[in-house]
């Protein structure tokens, strides 16, 4: 199934993803160049609603592998069922040992992980590597093989071939510099925070009930916000939580109540310091240009 | 798509300027022009820093003869995203993609006529029509040193004999003129820089013994003793090598250093795996992937061209800020040192220059400023800019000859 870019990025606009512009072209080049997409942005751009909304597009299978530091194959690929295994092996004591080996490394003990389970679907499913920037460089070397042959070999049982070619999204936090031939494999995207216009768009479709007006303020109020000097920008999702929290106190003007503003402004603040930066002066400055 | 489909495909597109609609005027080698011009771009872009290789461009080809290319505002977002790799490519792409193919697009009614320059000029033309014309170029570094030699005093650095080497790494780097002792002072940099790695290698070897047992992998192992526990998976921690992160003041100020310093750069990068080097004046660059060119000449070359803007002022708050803002997060772990470089006269404010180092000081293990000025006799750190960094500075030490260097080592293998 392929489909044209503007399908995609129709389709994106049915799901529910308000996507920037250039997001649509680069899922379409995903499936046209069969490489992967690499991610990158600050925390809270809504990376990961990518890779979701992907998903939702092709009407696929998300697997979602999350690293982290210390991501061996065995919580990425496959691992052995050993408890099985050995109960396996208690019960059948004095049995034929070839039979027995041959029984207990059969595919009824083998444990899927993520990435053998994107391979061996029969409808190619999304692949998201979550924060693959926190995973060791060794993972990230495995990950690249597997990422160019698309099979895994198991010394117990053999090669296992992919049967669909998952659509592979990658992101990244930045918390470490990918390899060089990681980047040169993939496709790349920054994800930037989205633009006034967008970001209401986003408010108003996830949240159920609020007045565009209100959106649009709460919207410029986020990014203005968003230009202070802060140690935790806010990102997408909290200014969806802010966003909720005023439409359900039934406030339908920022300007209304600065006080009520500046107490729920929590939703976005994620730090002490940060909070103590944004004093009530300040707030009342950022509503001052957000009117 | 074969290629008489693509041609057609090519020429069924009218005139125009951008690569998508492929304004190569006649029938027959338009799909050669096309893959002409790409290569020239391709070319633009590997000079102005970016990792592209062949099936780069090949794919590229392939997004020319897709629908995508029958527009500008899909075609410029698909090169984009095929040639960027890093953020700061990202931020870059736009300008040259937009000075290449549009600045481009104005020559080509010349190049049309049938001349085969276009895979040259391009580069050039680029470069001249880039945003920082205004910078004048960085001349060679190594090369200036050279001229200066001349007049800054043979006296120095021609003496022969068994004392040779120790006399070259207490004179002042300013006074290192002679080519063959350039060299030779580089290369003691480069040994520097690999006897530091070889130390804290050591020293992290010793300290591993934290010591966990792997139950997973005890039982994976023994299942070939029938689950009975024979063998034994231990976890021991894993330690980071110590990560140093550089940044060197480039400025008209420090000129008299910077070829030096460039070459030690290089050595560092080139020997710790771990480290990343920044260069700033009035901008912050990042350039380890330059440095990691392991022809030197050419990694000095590479980063003339990014650092230019030579000779103006130095804004170390600014470019610190940057630092902070787009690069810390990425290159500094808790076991970072960073190490900079600079006389610390700043023409920014000496406030931001005071708040970014106190952020920056905030995320890494020690922050360590080398300044070629306290070398000087009488030297007090007076610069106003260097008075506001100073309370977050873990190690001022001085940084004009070699010997200070060298005295740096052990206070990196103690962190």
């Amino acid at each position: 199934m392929t489909l044209s870019r503007d399908d995609i990025s129709d389709r994106l606009a049915a799901v529910g993803y308000i996507a920037d512009h250039d997001v649509a072209t680069a899922l379409w080049l995903m499936d046209f160049l069969k490489r992967p997409l690499l991610l990158e942005g600050e925390a809270g751009v809504g990376k990961t609603e990518v890779a979701k909304a992907l998903a939702a597009v092709h009407g696929a299978e998300l697997i979602r592998l999350q690293c982290y530091e210390g991501l061996d194959q065995n919580a990425a690929l496959y691992e052995w069922n050993y408890q099985r295994q050995l109960l396996a092996i208690k019960t059948r004591e004095g049995a034929d040992t070839d039979a027995i080996e041959e029984h207990i490394f059969s595919e009824r003990y083998l444990l899927e992980r993520p990435l053998l389970a994107a391979i061996r679907r029969e409808k190619p499913p999304v692949l998201l590597v979550d924060e693959v920037d926190r995973a060791d460089e060794e993972f990230e070397a495995f990950l690249l093989e597997l990422l160019s042959d698309f099979q895994v070999s198991i010394p117990e049982l053999g090669t296992i071939k992919a049967t669909s070619i998952p659509r592979v999204v990658l992101t990244s936090n930045g918390t470490r510099e990918l390899s060089d031939a990681l980047r040169r494999r993939c496709l790349y995207h920054y994800v930037d925070f989205p633009d006034v216009d967008r970001e209401a768009k986003i408010i108003i479709t996830r949240t159920p009930g609020i007045d565009t007006s209100l959106a649009l303020q709460i919207a410029r109020m986020v990014a203005s916000v968003r230009r202070e000097d802060l140690r935790k920008v806010p990102g997408v999702a909290e200014s969806l939580d802010w966003a909720a929290t005023l439409a359900g106190l039934d406030l339908h003007d920022l300007r209304q109540e600065p006080e009520l503003v500046y107490e729920t402004m929590l939703c976005l603040l994620k730090t002490r310091e940060d909070r103590s930066r944004l004093t009530r002066e300040v707030t009342e400055r950022l509503l001052g240009k957000v009117a | 798509m074969n290629a008489s489909e693509r041609q057609s495909a090519c020429s069924r597109t009218g005139a125009n300027r951008t690569p998508d609609s492929r304004a190569y005027g006649g029938e027959q080698g338009d799909w050669l022009g096309t893959r002409r011009r790409l290569a020239g771009f391709v070319h633009t872009l590997r000079d102005n820093g970016f990792r592209v290789g062949l099936g780069e461009t090949r794919d590229a080809l392939e997004i020319l003869a897709s629908p995508l290319a029958s527009r500008a505002s899909t075609t410029k977002p698909a090169f984009r995203s095929l040639f960027c790799a890093t953020h700061s490519d990202w931020e870059r792409f736009n300008e040259i993609f937009d000075a290449f193919w549009q600045g481009q697009g104005v020559r080509q009614a010349r190049v049309l006529s049938g001349i085969a320059r276009e895979g040259r000029a391009p580069a050039r033309h680029l470069k001249d029509a880039g945003p920082r014309t205004g910078a004048p170029r960085l001349p060679d570094r190594v090369e200036r040193r050279f001229d200066e030699g001349d007049a800054a005093g043979d006296s120095r650095g021609r003496r022969e004999g068994a004392s040779r080497f120790e006399n070259l790494a207490s004179t002042d780097l300013r006074h290192v003129v002679d080519p063959a002792d350039i060299a030779q002072a580089h290369a003691l940099a480069t040994r520097l820089s690999r006897v530091m790695r070889a130390r804290l290698v050591r020293r992290e070897r010793v300290h591993r013994r934290g010591r966990r047992l792997d139950l997973r992998r005890t039982i994976h192992r023994n299942v070939s003793h029938g689950g009975t526990l024979v063998d034994l998976a231990w976890r021991r921690r894993k330690i980071r090598p110590l990560r140093l992160v550089f940044l060197l003041d480039a400025s008209g100020s420090m000129s008299l250093y910077t070829a030096f310093f460039v070459r030690f750069l290089h050595g560092i990068v080139d020997a710790f795996r771990e480290s990343e080097a920044f260069v700033f004046h009035t901008r912050l660059a990042h350039v380890s992937a330059s440095l990691r060119d392991r022809d030197v000449a050419r990694a000095v070359d590479k980063l003339a061209l990014m650092a230019q803007g030579i000779g103006g002022g130095t804004k170390i708050g600014e470019s610190l800020a940057t630092f902070n803002r787009w690069h810390a997060r990425r290159v500094i772990n808790s076991r970072t040192a960073v190490m900079i470089v600079s006389d610390g006269y700043d023409t920014g404010a000496p406030e931001q220059l005071g708040e970014e180092m106190r952020h920056l000081r905030r995320r890494c293990r020690r922050i360590i400023w080398l300044n070629p000025l306290i070398g000087w006799r009488d030297y007090t750190p007076q610069a106003r800019g260097m008075q506001a960094a100073l309370p977050y500075i873990d190690l001022f030490a001085p940084a004009h000859n070699l010997e200070s260097l060298a005295a740096l080592e052990p206070y990196l293998a103690r962190i």
